[in-house]
């Protein structure tokens, strides 16, 4: 199978071709640079992604921005906003405190991007 | 009346604003104050909630508060003044006094020595472009409604078209899909995308969200609230081709086609205003037409990235202060850079000659690949770059040592 | 059931005029509008020209009110705190033909007894308007065209009216009447059955299905859509003047003209249409606009747009402004045909109302307390330093500015808001107090104008509308 991957680790945006089956990459072509080398196996075999959002702060109408301290499978995201939507938080806040800790079990953190 | 005397005045605490206070006050300004009418500083970068700030200049993909906290983190070590909930009324070219109004201090008069510009831009609208239909409510510019849901915690709408393929336009996309609304498409009246080839694998493709490209909305369609919009494909000249025109229900409109650099201060100084960028015309010091002026950020050119927000501000913060402690040759030979095949514009547009480096911001007018970017004196080539791709949406720079200029300079890309 | 003396239907400029004068008498009013915020239909959406009628037809009911009704303005404006400036109007001619028809358009303004228009030259004429075609041969000069802030204007005769003793209720649409022994019985709204000894039909563009109500509905309205841009007050081309073309036998034509607060309004087309709602704007109509302005001032850059909008003017059919009372149905007034003159005659017909109900036998005595004048929303960003200063020190909510391209204030939102018959609607801050009126279009006070009106009306953001309801600005929270 040959699939072609848009590069995003930079904003030139390299449309890299890989082929493979499953989660074994026989060949990467089109690459920019090294690192799209990389992004393209890993994107390839399991595309992951950094989720963003906000979390409302505790009996107020105030919202704090929030992002996964790594990376998070795709097919996880939609679920890891259900988590989150349900996630309240008391002020004070620091910068990338942890929110939720193993955002549905995926090892990953949902940390705080404001220090509030 | 309040009255503050400074060094250097900066108009705006967004990304622009903050990295040049700080960079005048590290080169030495001894009061440098940011005069910013939001009741926080970071502009617009509190909304931008997204990952993908700072991969230039930090070597890591941080959120929009995360990128601004590594400026306003500084701010008191470095000693800079901040006045919050202050909006600018009038800046005066000829004394260097800004006019501002603050709830607090009432009226209030700064004067400075220098003044850095940094107001940014807003968004067109649907009525600059003309989108003929009704006025239902539902109709949101892209970044309005990025305030309304990551700021104000107010859903926009359930169901929603997006007008313009640019950056905002597509994170509001997966924005609005995240948080529970569904969006049926994003129409782009360009051939091509208008925003980063990585905003639309990760904000579209990874949603299913369909790009229609070279289509436009034709009919905003709703009495009360927004009901449909009707889209059509459009030709060679961008006319709608009515007869394939169809109807798509909808509750909200986003419209994401554009930012206009926001310059009713400066007009009001006197600082002159190029046509293409519709921001000040400046010199490789991010300085105006009025020596005591510079500008830098969105307000001069709308960036791609504000990784050059930053660096082109903290030029202008820099020499500001130069400016302002009586260390800028300001008499020296300006020449107006030329854009050559294929360069929508180049910014600075002018270069004073003298000692230094210039880093040139260019925009194409057309994608194209496997190209070179060359700035060049006549035959003699100052600078030059390989590139795979260009495109209207990404800046492309080429940095280009002004000793070196004997008549002049014109950029261009070109295919070899 | 609500008593009241006088219920007048619409509280748009005619309906609002004719409240404010009632409000000298002592008798007591009722005005029930529709809508959700006084001003309207065809009354928040026209070209805010106060006209002289030199080109209205003669010994006709609306020559004579729209003649009658312009000297009226300057007072009224002072005395009401009304934005309203003496621009004048020219008419140039371009080609031959259009150049022979000036005479006869001076004659007919002579009959309507507007004697002031005067003959202009090619020179006079570039001298007056630079951006004017210059192959203009000549044309003439209507001194008294003026213009107008049109909502501000009919909330300044409301809250006049309010002041003393008009009573409003809006919301309320009339839902039928009921005539009994050869009077009108009662009135009956979605907020209520009225008993009204008088009432008014300025109802506008549904003025024939309220007359329809009590069997005299011996015409029809047809909306004629007018559709504007609005230029940007830094546009690169303006005009001084009204800039009206030679009218044709079909149409007025499209005019380009600055509006009292700096922008260039430039419009209207004229079409005809079934629909009373359908207020939308269209390519064709627009690039009509395009076309017919540069004909007028070639170098008009519409480019330089902040909006476009449409107005419906209430054309009859058959044609004319008609005023009309009847013997089977005493205290019945019903107006109609009030057109694009409409804005203009309706401080002249608000007097004229009253006046042939007096004539008439109506015992309606003159008030000892009438009070003549309203103070209308001071403008900050139009005061100078000192009494900026002063405003600061007594409300510092001066000192945040909401709409930064008007620079309007949160204090002069909150009058908005909390005055008599108050804004409850972003669109009604908007004609009130300008907030979203300028370049960006509310793009960057909309979000903020939204939570402000939640807060002071004491309801959820989801309840805020654009204008009426179902007009909901926004669906919820991002998270409750």
């Amino acid at each position: 199978m040959i699939k072609n991957i848009i590069c995003t680790v930079c904003p030139r945006g390299c449309s890299i071709s890989v082929k493979g089956e499953n989660s074994i990459v026989e060949s990467v072509e089109n690459y920019g640079c090294k690192r799209g080398i990389e992004y393209a196996k890993a994107e390839f075999v399991c595309p992951v992604r950094i989720l963003t959002t906000v979390v409302k702060v505790d009996g107020k109408d105030e919202l704090i921005p929030v992002r996964s301290n790594k990376p998070i499978p795709k097919s996880k995201i939609l679920e890891c906003m259900e988590e989150i939507r349900k996630t309240t938080i008391t002020l004070p806040v620091k910068m990338h405190q942890v929110i939720i800790e193993n955002v549905c079990d995926t090892g990953v953190s949902i940390v705080a991007t404001k220090e509030f | 009346m309040y009255k503050i005397d400074c060094t250097v005045a900066v108009i705006g605490g967004g990304p622009a604003g903050l990295a040049a206070a700080i960079s005048a006050k590290k080169e030495g300004a001894e009061k440098v104050i940011i005069v910013e009418r939001d009741n926080a500083l970071g502009g617009i970068l509190q909304q931008c909630i997204h990952p993908g700030f700072g991969l230039t200049r930090f070597k890591e993909e941080l959120t929009g508060p995360e990128y601004y906290s590594r400026f306003t983190s500084r701010l008191e070590e470095e000693g800079v003044d901040v006045l919050l909930n202050t909006m600018v009324l009038e800046v005066n070219g000829k004394t260097n006094k800004i006019i501002c109004v603050n709830g607090e201090y009432g009226l209030t008069e700064i004067n400075a020595k220098s003044i850095v510009l940094s107001m940014g831009c807003r968004e067109r609208t649907r009525a600059n472009i003309v989108v003929p239909g009704t006025r239902p409510a539902g109709l949101y510019t892209a970044g309005s409604a990025q305030r309304l849901i990551n700021r104000q915690n107010v859903m926009v709408g359930k169901k929603a078209v997006i007008l313009g393929s640019g950056d905002i336009g597509m994170i509001m996309a997966r924005r609005l899909t995240l948080e529970g609304a569904k969006v049926e498409l994003v129409v782009e009246l360009m051939p091509y995308l208008a925003g980063l080839t990585r905003n639309r694998v990760q904000c579209l493709d990874d949603f299913g969200i369909p790009l229609k490209l070279s289509h436009t909305i034709t009919a905003i369609v709703g009495e009360k609230r927004v009901e449909g919009v009707k889209i059509a494909p459009v030709d060679q000249n961008k006319k709608p081709i009515l007869e394939k025109e169809e109807f798509i229900p909808c509750d909200t409109v986003l419209f994401s086609v554009g930012l206009i650099p926001e310059n009713e201060l400066s007009k009001g100084a006197g600082v002159e205003i190029n046509p293409i960028t519709n921001g000040p015309t400046v010199n490789q010091y991010m300085q105006t037409n009025i020596p005591s002026i510079f500008a830098s950020g969105n307000v001069v050119h709308v960036n791609d990235l504000v990784d050059n927000v930053s660096s082109e501000s903290e030029t202008a913060g820099k020499y500001a202060c130069l400016y302002a402690n009586g260390k800028l040759n300001s008499n020296s030979e300006v020449i107006t850079v030329k854009t050559g095949s294929n360069v929508r514009y180049v910014c600075p547009q002018k270069i004073a000659l003298q000692e230094g480096k210039a880093s040139l911001y260019f925009r194409v007018l057309s994608p194209d690949e496997n190209v070179t970017l060359i700035a060049k004196d006549g035959d003699t080539i100052l600078a030059r770059k390989k590139e795979l791709r260009v495109s209207p949406g990404e800046m492309c720079n080429l940095s280009i040592d002004v000793s070196k200029i004997v008549n002049g300079v014109t950029v261009e890309v070109v295919k070899e | 059931m609500i008593k009241t003396d006088v219920l007048i239907i619409g509280a748009g400029a005619v309906g609002s005029a004719i409240a404010r004068e009632f409000s000298k008498y002592n008798v007591s009013v009722l005005v029930v509008d529709k809508n959700e915020d006084i001003g309207g239909d065809a009354s928040k959406s026209n070209s805010a020209i106060i006209h002289t009628g030199y080109d209205a037809t003669p010994d006709t009911l609306e020559s004579q009110l729209v003649v009658a009704a312009n000297p009226m303005y300057e007072k009224l404006c002072k005395d009401l705190d009304v934005p309203y400036k003496k621009v004048g109007a020219i008419l140039p001619a371009f080609t031959d033909e259009q150049f022979e028809k000036l005479p006869s358009i001076k004659e007919k303004a002579f009959k309507n007894r507007v004697y002031d228009v005067e003959y202009l030259s090619k020179e006079e004429l570039l001298k007056m308007e630079p951006n004017l075609n210059p192959e203009v041969k000549g044309g003439l000069y209507i001194p008294r065209e003026n213009i107008i802030d049109p909502f501000v204007y009919v909330q300044a005769l409301c809250e006049n009216a309010y002041a003393n003793g008009v009573k409003f209720m809006l919301n309320t649409k009339v839902t039928d009447i009921i005539v009994n022994n050869g009077k009108i019985e009662k009135v009956i709204t979605t907020a209520g059955e009225i008993e009204a000894n008088y009432v008014v039909n300025s109802a506008g563009l549904y003025c024939d299905e309220i007359a329809e109500m009590v069997g005299k509905a011996d015409y029809k309205v047809v909306a004629r859509k007018g559709q504007f841009y609005i230029l940007d007050k830094n546009t690169s081309c303006k005009v001084n003047h009204i800039v009206l073309p030679i009218p044709t036998k079909i149409t007025k034509g499209k005019l380009m003209c600055p509006t009292v607060h700096g922008n260039m309004l430039v419009g209207p087309t004229a079409e005809d249409q079934l629909s009373k709602t359908d207020k939308s704007t269209t390519t064709a109509g627009l690039d009509s606009i395009a076309t017919d302005v540069r004909n007028l001032i070639p170098n008009v850059n519409l480019r330089e747009t902040i909006t476009q909008y449409s107005g419906l003017r209430p054309n009859r059919n058959p044609e004319g402004l008609h005023f009309d009372i009847f013997d089977d149905i005493k205290g019945y007034v019903n107006l109609s045909g009030v057109r694009s003159t409409g804005l203009t005659l309706s401080i002249a017909m608000g007097k004229y109302v009253v006046q042939q109900l007096l004539m008439r036998g109506a015992n309606f005595k003159l008030k000892d307390d009438f009070i003549k004048t309203r103070k209308g929303i001071i403008k900050f960003s139009e005061q100078t330093s000192e009494v900026k200063e002063e405003l600061l020190k007594q409300n510092p909510l001066y000192g945040n500015v909401i709409c930064r391209c008007e620079t309007v204030t949160e204090a002069e939102i909150l009058q908005a808001i909390h005055r008599p018959l108050g804004a409850k609607s972003v669109d009604a801050v908007k004609r009130r107090v300008r907030a979203g009126m300028g370049r960006c279009q509310g793009g960057f006070c909309g979000p903020k104008v939204i939570e402000i009106l939640a807060r002071e009306l004491g309801v959820s953001t989801d309840k805020i509308n654009k204008h009426q309801d179902g007009s909901y600005m926004v669906v919820g929270k991002t998270r409750d």
